[in-house]
């Protein structure tokens, strides 16, 4: 049997959710009928907004997503004026204050305390200036992903950004692919270091060489089926299918059509192409996607170059992410920022709006570290940006234990999760930075904070991964932290093993400090790299090294922090709350 | 009288009439055998997998984990709240829950 979702989307979804939306807006919150909530907030999400958790009705997140990160000259601008004007809460988050936008691990970047009513006015600004949220939420072509120094890296074997954008322009909005079983996630990498992080994706461009007809092509070999969600991790994997950047968007038509054809629609849990690829095995797929999807003939795999992939490959030489001054193709700079957690109030935002356009071209673009990088310094430039106030908070040269933080949005706005993250990883990076020393030789460390399994914080490709989870301490259930060692991509990606469970959260930057105590005391030389003492040694021996302590480290988020409307507030129960409310922020009185 | 019983958002929470009533991240107390050997047993639930109703009960099929044995496991048929003249009330997650029995 179809489920709601799928009956909600046969009714109406995509670009004719655009009209109901305004419809909604003009009326108010209010005109949406009790009885079609769900329906209105699961097709709502294929315009990016995604109705916030509970306690926090008639509030929205919005998501924006460019392709491969890339904000042209004048767009970031729009988004710290959109968020300066619209995306403000009833209360302050202590850490942040009250406005900010937050870069994703999808190279988006999220608004939250957004009014339905706000909603038209919102698109109108980001259409001015080529932005859109089609697409960015829902069960469809999410943000594609990829190098986010295409076009400008010396790295660069194809052009990913080229690709990226032809993708971004031809399934967007496209009624062919608007309606598919579950969300499809692409990346298109084009650098020898492999940096579009193409394995946790449905879909994956990634660079190679094949012979045609005599010549050395370059294009992309094809992987699908990448993805981290639900305790199901799993790489893409290599269907043998090699693609010229002409054949690129059509063979991306094609799995995406297989994938709308064949994908579980009668099991949301079972829907992404993951499974379907457990199931049919990439031969299958391949051979589907030939007879039933492809005109041409396909090619088979070409050389890849994957074997010089460096980028979160756990190697001490290798590239980590995108942060400090790096020379493009052009000569020019780009200068890759630190951005902790992946959140950036309005008043920086828009002082890093000004250094991108005096110093740079304007440009900026996002990574998949929630980072940020302005672009096109001409290289007398350099200092004079480096001097500029606000990259005192937004390094190029951070500190390892800030540089390497992720955190997804936990349970200050999302249902899923189970413990609060952002606030958390902020208090834990500084407690890090303040106390432990890294061992010698190790000057990235990747510390990922996922509020639960569903894995936005990519949990398990970081040195150190924690996932949210509850534990009992004193007789009380208090937030905790599952602790897994050892992920990271390069030519053999490796899932993080979570060797250590449920340890209370105020015990984690202990347990952190004590095992990178163990490893410099116990690993072979100076020259062994994190990622190389834990695959030496198994689950058993690393959860010896962990040794969960109390220090002098405080965490206020130990209570059920999704049992209260918003975890910072003052009053912070749920019946405290002031949602849902109108336009203008009152508060909307219950029925009862 | 019809009530929309269903999960939402990934299995985040349970919806009853188009309301959020049942969320994940609670921790749920379950007598000893319907989970693990723990007695009781403290049960975070992770995710949920679908509702239904029996008689005016509405059970949850979940995912979870017991934090003192460790074990993960899914759940069905876990009571989460009665309907009482056509209004759904929540049952507590402190409360020690048994199982709804198949065929009851």
């Amino acid at each position: 049997m179809p489920t709601d979702v799928e009956q909600w989307k046969d009714e109406l979804y995509g670009t004719d959710i655009r009209a109901e939306i305004e419809h909604f807006a003009e009326n108010g919150w209010e005109s949406i009928p009790d009885d079609e909530q769900d329906a209105w907030f699961e097709r709502f999400k294929w315009y990016g907004l995604y109705h916030q958790r509970a306690g926090q009705e008639s509030y929205f997140m919005m998501r924006i997503g460019p392709p491969g990160g890339v904000l042209e000259p004048g767009q970031f601008r729009r988004i710290v004026e959109i968020a300066d004007e619209f995306s403000r809460g009833p209360a302050t988050n202590p850490e942040f204050g009250n406005g900010w936008l937050d870069v994703t691990t999808r190279q988006a970047i999220q608004l939250h305390w957004i009014r339905l009513e706000d909603v038209p006015e919102i698109f109108e600004q980001l259409e001015d200036v080529g932005l859109s949220t089609v697409q960015a939420c829902g069960d469809s072509w999410r943000n594609i992903v990829g190098c986010p120094v295409a076009g400008k890296d010396k790295h660069e074997h194809v052009d990913a950004d080229a690709l990226a954008t032809d993708l971004h322009d031809t399934f967007k909005e496209n009624e062919a692919h608007s309606n598919l079983p579950r969300k499809w996630k692409v990346s298109v990498t084009g650098c020898d270091e492999g940096c579009g992080q193409g394995d946790i994706n449905d879909l994956a461009f990634e660079p190679a060489e094949k012979e045609i007809d005599g010549e050395s092509v370059t294009g992309y070999n094809v992987r699908v089926g990448g993805g981290l969600s639900r305790n199901e991790p799993r790489f893409a994997r290599n269907i043998d299918v090699f693609a010229t950047p002409e054949q690129a968007v059509e063979v991306a038509g094609g799995i995406s059509a297989l994938f709308r054809d064949h994908g579980d629609r009668e099991n949301r849990y079972n829907a992404r192409i993951k499974f379907l690829v457990d199931e049919w095995g990439p031969e299958k797929l391949r051979e589907t996607l030939q007879e039933e999807y492809i005109d041409f003939e396909l090619e088979t795999a070409g050389e890849d170059l994957r074997d010089s992939y460096s980028y979160n490959a756990g190697e001490a030489d290798g590239k980590h992410d995108h942060v400090g001054v790096h020379e493009q193709v052009d000569g020019n700079y780009y200068v890759g920022l630190n951005v902790l957690v992946g959140r950036i109030g309005v008043d920086d935002g828009y002082a890093l709006a000004d250094a991108a356009e005096e110093h740079g071209s304007g440009e900026v673009r996002l990574t998949q570290r929630q980072n940020i990088i302005l672009t096109d310094v001409a290289e007398e430039n350099v200092d004079d940006l480096r001097a500029e106030p606000v990259l005192e908070d937004y390094s190029p040269d951070p500190h390892p234990f800030q540089r390497g933080s992720i955190a997804c949005t936990g349970t200050e706005f999302c249902s899923l999760s189970i413990v609060e993250t952002k606030n958390r990883q902020v208090r834990y990076g500084r407690w890090l930075t303040e106390n432990v020393t890294l061992p010698e030789g190790v000057e990235n460390f990747h510390i990922h904070l996922s509020g639960c399994t569903a894995s936005c914080a990519q949990p398990q490709i970081a040195d150190v991964s924690l996932r949210g989870m509850k534990t009992r301490k004193n007789g009380e259930p208090v937030e905790a932290l599952d602790i897994g060692l050892g992920g990271g991509l390069g030519e053999e990606p490796q899932f993080a093993s979570w060797v250590t469970e449920r340890v209370p959260a105020d015990e984690v930057p202990g347990a952190i400090a004590n095992l990178l105590e163990n490893f410099a005391e116990a690993r072979d030389s100076d020259e062994q790299s994190f990622r190389e003492f834990v695959a030496d040694r198994d689950d058993e021996e690393l959860a010896d090294l962990i040794e969960p302590e109390e220090t002098n480290y405080e965490d206020p988020f130990m209570h059920n922090t999704k049992r209260t409307w918003y975890p910072y507030a003052e009053e912070d129960g749920l019946d405290e709350s002031p949602a849902p409310a109108r336009a203008d922020g009152t508060p909307i009185p219950s029925d009862d | 009288m019809t009530i929309a019983l269903r999960t939402l958002d990934d299995g985040a929470w349970i919806s009853v009439n188009d309301s959020r009533q049942v969320s994940v991240s609670d921790v749920w107390t379950l007598s000893r055998g319907v989970f693990c050997d723990c007695e009781p047993a403290y049960v975070l639930l992770e995710g949920f997998v679908d509702v239904g109703v029996d008689g005016s009960i509405v059970t949850a099929d979940a995912v979870g984990q017991c934090l003192d044995c460790g074990t993960r496991d899914s759940i069905d048929r876990l009571p989460i709240g009665q309907i009482v003249d056509g209004e759904f009330e929540p049952y507590g997650p402190e409360g020690v829950q048994s199982l709804v029995e198949p065929g009851r």
